[in-house]
């Protein structure tokens, strides 16, 4: 292993470039700093060097245009730094509009991975090269987070929210995945292999195996849609109880504050789990909370199946 | 006996030698050193669990500790250093020996409550030990949520209890510090006269008193919410996890300043007196350490980036964090500044403070990486923010301890220690520390978690660097420990002013007389008026 000793992690992504050229250019701005003023010190210690202790050094007590020269230099290089780093910060944390979903929960002291065709793989996560893909994660039990050096992507998993990640890998081959945010005894055990397949490949993968013997992730919302008896009030007309959840992905939701929120994934999550936080405008808070009746990987499902279903009741197939 | 007594003036040593006078004594000095006492032994604690982590570290598999021993090592090592060495070192070891010398003043403002604010101080650090020896603690030193309130099955209360009762310290020596600065000072000290040490301190106790209370009712959350389940950061009931992150921060990086400030004051007397010169723009100075105490609370949300916050308050926070990076800029600048046309005596506390100069550069500088939002992605949690703050804390707030203590030294023992061992140490300190964390910025950026107690292979190369540097570092700090016990017995007497510093604190004898000064001194002139004197001109 010691043959691929680099400075440098792989570029694995189309983030990673972006990322690895502010890393020079911040470099490159500090170095200067750092170089003028050890050159500085440097010089003067030995320059200026007084082996009695006896002399005593120029009546020199300041310059007001020195101060402000290098109070304000630095401060606008500052900004431009912030302003590249923020720039990036963007690239980083908006996902593009089509990408390919895979749902995540991290617990101590593993990652399961759900992919939207039903595969499910622990500690192992398989991405075509060349298409965006997001993953939403939660964590079950403590904090836990979600870091692929070669992607250079890193976000916490936290309990009783969803986060997210998304990428598109560049580069066939497999990479780390590390868990970043301590969270006891194995936390350096969190570990995992990202593989970055051709696509056909992990088209292959993706359906093959014994991926579809519990169906894709939106046949298994389904089921539980049903099965938790979702379908009695949520009725695709609107006529029910609850408010149907055709379209209700990615619309605006006014709440019985007055309030609007965006349906995303955390929303809907939310409102399955703690039923009573957040009430459509015009509804009775009468849905019960399904929290310990439904694990995470049920939670992903339910939400894929209604990220599926669109105004008017129509399922669509899940994007493939 | 007697004769002897006769022959030896008077000080604040010896004019009592009970125990008793010791443990109930009022005087400034005495408290300082029953601090350095405690803060040295704590150093030594926290310095062995750092040996045993780079051990640990030396090769990728997990083969000299359990992955439970290894956590507890690596909390225990922060826990340690950060609330009973870093903390208090500068600031209650030398400021509580030198800042009333520095004034004029006999004493602090309320002598009583100051040795209050050490059997506070000491009574917390034996509940930490405490815990350490029932088995330790393994949440990291930042007890984040809700590992802390329900994972971990270490003990978490009884450390968070020794914490907690060890911020009431710091507040009551915060409050001290502060009406001494302001009532205490001797006739003609004015606000623009006081060292820029006094600054530092003063800036500092602003930090304290603001800043630990909110630690404090954080850990008392943190105790409830592990004893009785209240849902404050549990999301099963309602609670928010992150919430932990926001008032720890809130605290514990204003505490950074607690820690960086006190170092930076020494440093700027240091400086100085070894240069025989003015520290250029002495206001400048002065005040960027009040805007960092200041901006040092508007800044904590910066470690919190991949947490889950508004990417739209995160910019904020970017910002705030760039900004509070040019005050700090304006002191290295005014200090190197300071060396130029100056005559410059090499010794020990001043390679030292150059020792300082470097590794807080670098220090800083690294954290331009952190506040940038699109590198923190990437870099946060990584070794690259263990070795960030390690330049700070160690290579700056420790590098800046070990100069005070030896320019004061001579004052508070009146002896002198040997000048060619202090420059080896400073020396091996330097070398050994780069070693040990410079790599660690490579492996940061090469992916290599934090807390991590085994490792992929391909890390191992830059990991043995740092262990073998950590020997090197471990040496620089013991030998300082031998040089300075020798010189209590066999150190040449230093008498009142070996450096021929300016300064209060050098007008009276080493050691200093009980009540410091025989008459109440009066200043007539700015803290550094080398060129007043009657000497050679460089």
């Amino acid at each position: 292993m010691f043959s691929g000793f680099s400075l440098f992690p792989t570029q694995a992504s189309t983030l990673a470039p972006e990322i690895d050229n502010l890393y020079l250019g911040v470099i490159l701005i500090t170095a200067f700093f750092a170089i003028v003023v050890v050159v500085c010190v440097t010089y003067f210690a030995i320059k200026y060097r007084d082996h009695t202790g006896d002399k005593i050094g120029a009546p020199i007590t300041g310059s007001v245009p020195l101060e402000l020269g290098w109070s304000l230099i630095p401060f606008v290089i500052a900004i431009g730094i912030f302003v590249w780093a923020s720039i990036v910060f963007f690239h980083i944390v908006r996902a593009p509009d089509q990408t390919l979903e895979i749902y995540s929960t991290g617990k101590r002291w593993m990652w399961r991975f759900q992919h939207i065709d039903g595969q499910r793989e622990i500690n192992e996560l398989h991405v075509p090269v060349g298409r965006a893909v997001r993953v939403v994660f939660t964590s079950e039990d403590v904090l836990h987070d979600l870091f692929i050096p070669a992607f250079r992507v890193k976000a916490d998993a936290v309990p009783g929210r969803y986060s997210a990640i998304w990428f598109e890998p560049t580069r066939v081959g497999e990479y780390h995945l590390f868990c970043a945010e301590y969270c006891g005894t194995r936390h350096s055990g969190m570990i995992g292999t990202v593989y970055v397949m051709e696509a056909a490949d992990y088209q292959a993968w993706a359906s093959g195996g014994g991926a579809t013997a519990g169906g894709t992730l939106v046949q298994r919302g389904e089921g539980l849609f049903t099965q938790l008896a979702c379908v009695t009030c949520h009725l695709p007309d609107g006529t029910g109880r609850g408010p149907s959840l055709a379209g209700v992905y990615g619309s605006q939701v006014t709440l019985e504050s007055g309030e609007t929120v965006t349906a995303d994934e955390s929303y809907l999550r939310e409102s399955i789990l703690m039923s009573q936080a957040k009430t459509v405008k015009g509804y009775e808070h009468i849905m019960p909370t399904f929290q310990g009746l439904i694990n995470e990987d049920g939670v992903a499902a339910l939400i894929e199946y209604i990220k599926s279903l669109q105004a008017g009741g129509n399922r669509v197939a899940s994007a493939q | 006996m007697e004769t002897i007594v006769y022959e030896e003036p008077t000080t604040y040593l010896n004019h009592q030698h009970s125990v008793a006078s010791w443990l109930l004594t009022y005087d400034h000095k005495r408290i300082g050193i029953l601090y350095l006492i405690v803060v040295t032994f704590a150093f030594f604690l926290g310095g062995i669990f750092a040996t045993l982590i780079r051990l640990e570290l030396a090769t990728p598999a997990g083969d000299l500790f359990s992955a439970d021993v290894y956590n507890r090592m690596f909390t225990m090592h922060g826990v340690t250093m950060v609330f009973f060495v870093l903390v208090p070192a500068v600031p209650a070891v030398l400021g509580n020996f030198v800042m009333p010398l520095m004034i004029g003043a006999k004493d602090v403002a309320f002598p009583k409550l100051n040795l209050l604010s050490w059997y506070v101080f000491t009574i917390g650090f034996i509940f930490t030990v405490a815990s350490m020896i029932l088995g330790g603690v393994d949440t990291g030193w930042t007890f984040y949520t809700p590992y802390s309130s329900q994972g971990s099955e270490s003990n978490v209360l009884l450390t968070g209890i020794g914490v907690f009762i060890t911020g009431f310290s710091s507040i009551l020596t915060g409050v001290n510090f502060m009406v001494t600065i302001h009532r205490m000072r001797a006739p003609g000290m004015t606000w623009f006269r006081l060292p820029l040490f006094i600054w530092a301190l003063y800036s500092t106790a602003l930090v304290m008193v603001l800043g630990t209370p909110v630690i404090a009712i954080t850990l008392l959350m943190l105790v409830l919410e592990r004893g009785l389940h209240l849902g404050i950061f549990d999301p099963r009931l309602g609670g928010d996890p992150v919430l932990f992150q926001h008032l720890f921060w809130f605290y514990s990086h204003p505490a950074v300043y607690i820690m960086i400030l006190p170092p930076m004051g020494v440093i700027s007397e240091v400086i100085a007196c070894f240069s025989r010169k003015n520290v250029f723009g002495y206001s400048f100075v002065a005040f960027s350490s009040l805007a960092i105490a200041v901006f040092g609370f508007l800044v904590w949300a910066h470690h919190l980036f991949v947490a889950g916050i508004s990417p739209y308050s995160a910019l904020i926070f970017s910002f705030l964090s760039f900004a509070v990076a040019i005050p700090s800029a304006v002191k290295t600048f005014n200090w190197t500044a300071t060396l130029y046309e100056g005559a410059i005596w090499w010794k020990t506390p001043m390679m030292f403070a150059f020792g300082f100069l470097g590794l807080f550069l670098i220090g800083g500088l690294t954290g331009l990486f952190l506040a940038s939002l699109g590198l923190d992605v990437h870099l946060t949690d990584t070794y690259f923010v263990v070795a960030h703050f390690h330049y700070i804390m160690v290579g700056g707030a420790i590098m800046g301890y070990f100069a005070g203590l030896h320019y004061w030294w001579p004052k508070i023992t009146g002896r002198m220690y040997n000048d060619t061992l202090g420059k080896l140490a400073a020396l091996l300190i330097f070398v050994g520390f780069n070693l040990t964390f410079g790599p660690q910025f490579i492996l940061g950026y090469l992916g290599m978690p934090r807390r991590y107690h085994v490792y992929p292979p391909e890390f191992q190369v830059l990991n043995v660097l740092s262990s073998a540097g950590a020997s090197i570092l471990a040496v620089g700090y013991v030998l300082p420990a031998l040089y300075f016990l020798y010189s209590l017995k066999f150190g040449a007497e230093a008498g009142a002013n070996p450096w021929k510093a300016t300064g209060l604190e050098w007008t009276t004898q080493s050691p200093p007389l009980p009540e410091n000064f025989r008459t109440t001194p009066v200043v007539t002139e700015g803290a550094y008026a080398y060129s007043k004197r009657e000497m050679r001109v460089a």
